[in-house]
């Protein structure tokens, strides 16, 4: 009797208790939810670049992808473009393929961007903005490093400096 | 556990205040009292009993009424707090939180903004506050409506004269015909609705018993309601997001995975017209200067066929028109999309000539689309213009650089580069509105401004609830319990044969002058007595 009531008092202060536990877990976390979560596969996308040329992500299979959101009013994603630019240079013969996704300027702003810092890597842009959906960006910069098997390795919002950047690319080496 | 054993041979939980089922009051300082105190019918309140482990000490802290009221007075006054002041998500994003409460309230918005009270709804000391208060229902409820239901359950007919005694409402007749007047009574009784059971010649009459469980039942509906709140924070249960479309473009709707598109084809807002409108409005029209009547967006909602990636020209398969207007959404699956704000001629293009400064003379017209702006606009004959640089929301940074706040062209700039048969290397002009640079020195021609052509953004609410229907069914059974609990009253009248006397006694939840006027009747015409209001009688006397 004495025991059966501690274990049923006990049971509807756990189920109370994950309730409430739950509910503000997801109030503190709404914010920081992530549409594509670390470890599961990149949604895939199709985008044309500056060139004209489709870049299709699961193409990269087998390379890492250095994914990278960006706008060309944003001031860190502007600082970071020439460390990109160089460890691209340096990464590119070792399977880590960098793809910039601007999101959703014109031709115009863009391509006078990529001239002025002499971008090589392809930029391809998100018109009207299917793939930054599919992705849940928000704040810019956003970067996805992506393994050679598609899976997310890693999201990282805000800017980065050349050493994180080797060091990112490092990790998505095939 | 000490179990209590009554002289009636019922065997009650320890605690219990008055037999469940003879009604005799077992517990001593009871026995002092002139009347009962009847709440719970005297039954064990679980909580009150035992105090032995954790669980116990959480759970009776969660079982006491008191705490509850507090709880909800705290709730109360944190609610009322977070009124005093905006909170962040309505204050204009012109400066950061942090210094636009300083900015605008003084030291108080100051110190609204330390304590946090800026985000206080979604703070986890004000939903601990809630949850606390849910718990708080769910063990209160459970403590009192289990013993309360044993205790009804198990009443007999025959109550120990001791109970009687104690009834707010007791009398004692001295009569010869007593079977007649039970049966008179018994009928009166029961054409009053009340269902009679009898035992050894002793009468308990009670009507209206299913009002008691009314506040539980309202508990119960109070807690579906919290749940449906709850479950607005598990994922895809609950969406609001807004969506800003211009005129003429089609964006994929957030959170319907890349399924659904919109094109905003027009947005349109009316103004009351005095010359066309009743003239009811004239006053008002006069008052105001511009009264809205009308915002409207007519849309297309298009659907992706087949497994298009995102990115790629999607097939898009249109699903119907439609005009949203204010609270006439547009929906489809689970979702609507309201008509929530907008954004009046948004520079959309902008049109140019390149006209030598001395002479005048045009050289022909260009136009740029700000959402499309071109390289090079070749205009014959050797003249040509091509876009250096293009700001689409022009300022000078600190270090006096042009540069572009944002991608939407609320202020366009240009640097041009105007290349013509006198000139074959180009002059370079920065032309924003109003506004011409020549950095090189004079030029000789210039991009003269000739006239814009605006676009009209609408925003609208994505909305997606699907906890509604169990919130308005917790709205339901609350309004069942309150009805129940307030509507019905749980009414009791005993009779007892007592060496000769009979012994009436009557009990009710609410509504003492209800009860009694039905004793009244029922013993209308019988020998017996009306009995007396023990608690009227009492003030009486101290008045």
């Amino acid at each position: 009797m004495k025991k059966q009531r501690l274990v049923i008092r006990t049971v509807i202060l756990l189920v109370l208790g994950a309730a409430v536990a739950y509910t503000l877990y997801a109030n503190f976390t709404k914010d920081q939810v992530q549409k594509v979560a670390v470890g599961e596969k990149a949604p895939d996308f199709v985008l044309t670049d500056l060139e004209g040329n489709k870049h299709r992500l699961s193409d990269y299979e087998g390379q890492g992808v250095f994914l990278n959101f960006w706008g060309t009013w944003c001031k860190p994603c502007e600082k970071e473009m020439p460390y990109m630019n160089n460890q691209y240079k340096e990464f590119k013969d070792q399977g880590v393929q960098v793809l910039a996704v601007n999101v959703g300027e014109t031709d115009l702003a863009v391509n006078k961007f990529s001239d002025r810092y002499n971008l090589s890597f392809p930029i391809v842009i998100d018109k009207d903005g299917p793939v930054q959906s599919a992705y849940g960006i928000n704040p810019l910069p956003a970067t996805f490093l992506i393994d050679k098997d598609g899976k997310v390795v890693k999201y990282i919002t805000g800017e980065m400096n050349e050493a994180t950047i080797k060091d990112y690319m490092e990790q998505i080496k095939p | 556990m000490n179990e209590v054993k009554c002289e009636c041979g019922h065997v009650n939980p320890h605690g219990t205040v008055l037999c469940e089922s003879c009604g005799k009051v077992l517990e001593e300082k009871e026995k002092e009292k002139k009347l009962l105190d009847m709440r719970y019918e005297g039954s064990a309140r679980r909580s009150q009993t035992y105090n032995k482990t954790m669980i116990d000490k959480i759970w009776n802290f969660f079982s006491s009424v008191k705490v509850g009221v507090w709880l909800i007075v705290i709730t109360l006054i944190a609610s009322a707090l977070g009124t005093i002041l905006p909170q962040e998500m309505y204050i204009p994003p012109v400066m950061p939180a942090a210094e636009y409460y300083e900015d605008q309230y003084g030291w108080i918005g100051k110190v609204y903004y330390d304590l946090g009270f800026h985000n206080l709804y979604s703070s986890w000391w004000y939903l601990i506050l809630i949850a606390s208060i849910g718990i708080s229902l769910v063990i209160c409820s459970l403590d009192r409506v289990i013993p309360l239901y044993r205790a009804l359950k198990k009443q007999r007919v025959s109550r120990h004269e001791s109970y009687l005694q104690r009834q707010r409402v007791f009398g004692v007749s001295k009569i010869v015909e007593t079977d007649q007047a039970f049966t008179m009574a018994k009928e009166k009784l029961k054409e009053k609705k009340y269902n009679i059971r009898e035992e050894n010649g002793n009468l308990l009459a009670e009507k209206g018993r299913f009002s008691r469980w009314g506040p539980y039942v309202n508990h119960v509906g109070l807690i579906i309601f919290l749940i449906g709140g709850m479950l607005r924070f598990v994922p895809g249960m609950y969406v609001d997001k807004i969506l800003w479309i211009r005129e003429g473009e089609t964006k994929v709707i957030p959170e319907t995975n890349g399924e659904y598109y919109l094109k905003n084809e027009k947005f349109i807002l009316e103004v009351y017209d005095k010359e066309k409108d009743n003239e009811v409005f004239d006053e008002a029209i006069d008052k105001a200067g511009m009264v809205a009547k009308n915002y409207q967006s007519n849309v297309t909602l298009y659907k992706k066929s087949g497994d298009a990636v995102a990115g790629e020209e999607a097939n898009l398969e249109k699903v119907k028109d439609f005009e949203i207007r204010v609270n006439e959404p547009l929906k489809f699956e689970n979702f609507a999309l309201y008509q929530v704000d907008y954004k009046l001629n948004e520079l959309n293009k902008m049109s140019f000539a390149l006209t030598n400064k001395k002479t005048g003379e045009e050289y022909g017209d260009l136009t740029v689309d700000l959402n499309d702006p071109q390289d090079a606009y070749d205009l014959g004959n050797g003249y040509k213009a091509e876009i250096v640089s293009f700001f689409p929301d022009f300022e000078f940074d600190e270090n006096g650089e042009p540069v572009t706040k944002s991608r939407i062209p609320n202020n366009p700039a240009f640097v041009f580069k105007m290349f013509t048969p006198d000139n074959p290397d180009g002059e370079i002009s920065f032309v924003a509105i109003r506004q011409t640079i020549e950095p090189f020195g004079d030029n000789e021609y210039k991009m003269a401004f000739k006239g814009v052509d605006t676009k009209n953004v609408s925003a609208l609410t994505v909305r997606k609830d699907l906890t509604l229907w169990i919130i308005a069914l917790g709205g339901a059974i609350f309004m069942i319990g309150v009805a129940q609990g307030s509507y019905w009253n749980h009414r009791r009248i005993w009779l007892r044969r007592v060496d000769g006397e009979v012994w009436v006694a009557g009990h009710t939840n609410k509504n003492w002058h209800g009860l009694k006027r039905e004793i009244d009747a029922a013993l209308d015409g019988t020998s017996i007595e009306m009995p007396e209001d023990q608690l009227q009688k009492q003030s009486e006397k101290k008045g």
